[in-house]
């Protein structure tokens, strides 16, 4: 009897039984998957985690199939590149694919995250998840500047050397640091290819180990909601929440609708868009990197001119330097900086929800600072966003606690 | 103390014995791995000296070159730069030459140069490491007596590479370690031996 006991509820015999005797297959796929219970009333917010993942499947595919064509060297990779884009058969669309690629990362990983600011998501159980993914969030940030070294254009060459030179503004080891990290006493041939190793083999590495992590600490905790509620505060007698619907069929079902009007998106920029009027592959790139002349009109990619923007507002290298960096670091600090009980915007006061809009704000503002010349108004303009930037986390724990915030339910709501 | 009885001392003395140990042999072994990243043998000869002949640079005119890859301005000042350098001495932020590790101590002086003919100095701003550009004109109304500017952040350096003040470059334009070989004939990267 005993035996028949520990056996129910897996498979009798075949090969799933044989697999499961020796690896937790179906046990694991229970856990994660058909057996993982996420809210009922995921709203579209919650869309942008899986829609992450399929832009890092999207890149390392199209990436190991770049690889296949790109050489790493200094006299040879812008060649190579225009060898992929005009020889090679589709190398063109495989390219774009990339180059998109990295730039939808970020537009759906920054909505990821601005998620968890709206709902609350970091707050307490769910620090770790938060905390890791802000790691996946550096990690990403390191990979996508080495990746833009590798088309060796003007742009590659001269963002990163201004990129590198901010390690020179590090007191006493700074100079020695530039050195280390580009192999040599300029960007050279040594720079590209260790570059290229950190982009195609570390960092990835890297990057889909912390994914895991993220996803086994979230499945862990399990995923917040549009309200804010724990689903797990009120289960059924079968011990499944009575808010929960399981991961799969139906957040799948759900998902994949997402994840089709996400690729037509997509492909309608790879087919009709693919530099984004010099945004996602600016125009300076297009000629072969130049040591003896810097761009007339140098910026990042638009994902790092929210920080560029705030590096250029300080007038001195080693201030402007740590205040880029600390406005990096200072989102990793939300779940303890934010005290309200509440974790939905849903039930926040005014006080939040005008420092979120202001938060919002200002960062689309330093974005678009990012990309105008370092001039006049400009310069007022980005030192006054900054402003905003920082007073958004630093006053964080007295308007969290202040703000008047409404009464949670019970379970949760649709339409609140 | 019967033979079974734990000693937590003795297994705590252990446990740290163990990891110090680990812990200094992945050091040892971290430094072949990061010594591999350092200049290699190749880089370091590719980095050797460059002589740069003076004879084809006319006056008020700025050579190009690279030595270890970086971009090196060579400058023949004219009698009226020279005479200029000292007009706008009031917008530098170290117009002695005060930050020893920007020049040689020999290119310590007014004119930042071994013969103050010849400006020697890195095209390499010293904010972020963009080439500045030459704008050698004039122009009295913006208190402009000629020099270099850098098209990325606005940091702005005078005839002798020297920084203005109130521009994010730190630091005055790196002087290269040079030497003369003849009157017509510059060495870029040495200056041990005749100067």
């Amino acid at each position: 009897m005993a035996r028949a006991k520990a056996e129910v509820g897996r498979p009798t015999g075949g090969l799933l039984r044989w697999i499961d005797d020796r690896f937790p297959l179906t046990k694991t796929l229970k856990y994660h998957v058909t057996e993982y219970y996420a809210s009922k009333n995921f709203n579209i917010w919650y869309v942008f985690g899986v829609l992450s993942f399929v832009v890092l499947v999207i890149q390392i595919v199209t990436g190991i199939f770049l690889t296949m064509n790109y050489k790493p060297s200094a006299a040879e990779a812008f060649a190579s590149v225009e060898y992929i884009m005009r020889d090679v058969e589709w190398g063109w669309l495989i390219r774009y694919m990339h180059s998109t690629g990295a730039s939808f990362f970020f537009i759906v990983v920054y909505l990821h995250m601005f998620r968890a600011m709206l709902y609350g998501s970091y707050k307490k159980p769910r620090e770790l998840v938060w905390v890791i993914g802000m790691l996946i969030f550096f990690v990403l940030m390191a990979e996508a500047f080495a990746g833009y070294l590798l088309p060796w254009g003007q742009m590659s060459y001269w963002g990163a050397q201004v990129i590198i030179s901010l390690f020179g503004a590090i007191p006493v080891v700074g100079d020695g640091l530039v050195e280390f990290i580009k192999g040599d006493y300029s960007i050279s041939d040594i720079t590209l290819n260790r570059f290229f190793a950190l982009h195609v083999i570390a960092l990835p590495l890297l990057l889909i180990a912390l994914v895991f992590v993220h996803i086994v600490a979230l499945h862990e905790v399990g995923s917040s909601n549009p309200d804010g509620i724990e689903i797990k505060d009120h289960k059924g007698p079968d011990g499944v929440p009575l808010d929960g619907v399981a991961f799969h069929p139906y957040h799948t079902s759900k998902d994949l609708l997402y994840i089709v009007i996400f690729l037509m998106i997509f492909s309608a920029v790879v087919f009709f868009a693919p530099e984004m009027g010099g945004f996602f592959l600016e125009h300076a790139n297009f000629e072969p990197a130049n040591v003896r002349a810097t761009p007339e009109h140098i910026a990042p990619v638009w994902y790092f001119t929210p920080y560029y923007a705030i590096l250029r507002a300080v007038p001195d290298k080693l201030g402007g330097a740590m205040l880029m960096a600390v406005a990096v670091l200072l989102p990793l600090f939300l779940p303890w900086l934010d005290k309200a009980r509440v974790r939905s915007i849903r039930y926040r006061g005014w006080m939040y929800k005008s420092a979120l809009s202001l938060f919002v704000v200002s960062f689309i503002v330093l974005g678009w600072l990012g990309l105008q010349p370092s001039e006049g108004i400009y310069v007022l303009l980005a030192r006054i966003f900054t402003l905003i930037y920082f007073l958004f986390f630093v006053l964080m724990p007295w308007y969290t606690s202040i703000d008047k915030t409404k009464p949670v339910p019970d379970r949760v709501v649709y339409n609140a | 103390m019967t033979e079974d009885a734990v000693d937590n001392n003795r297994r705590h003395f252990l446990t740290l014995a163990t990891g110090a140990v680990g812990v200094a042999g992945i050091g040892l072994a971290a430094v072949p791995f990061l010594s591999s990243l350092k200049p290699s043998a190749r880089a370091q000869a590719l980095g050797a000296p460059v002589e740069v002949p003076l004879s084809t640079i006319e006056p008020g005119q700025m050579a190009r070159v690279l030595w270890r890859g970086k971009l090196i301005f060579v400058l023949r000042r004219d009698e009226a730069m020279l005479a200029r350098l000292a007009d706008g001495i009031h917008q530098l932020r170290d117009p002695d030459s005060g930050v020893v590790e920007q020049q040689p101590e020999y290119a310590a002086n007014d004119t930042r140069s071994v013969r103050p003919e010849y400006l020697v100095v890195e095209g390499s701003c010293t904010h972020l490491g963009c080439a500045p550009l030459e704008d050698f004109e004039v122009r009295p109304s913006e208190d402009w007596h000629g020099g270099f500017f850098c098209p990325c952040h606005g940091s702005k350096f005078d005839l002798a590479g020297r920084v203005h003040k109130g521009v994010p470059a730190p630091l005055n334009l790196r002087v290269p370690p040079y030497r003369f070989v003849r009157d017509d004939l510059i060495l870029i990267g040495q200056d041990t031996g005749a100067a």
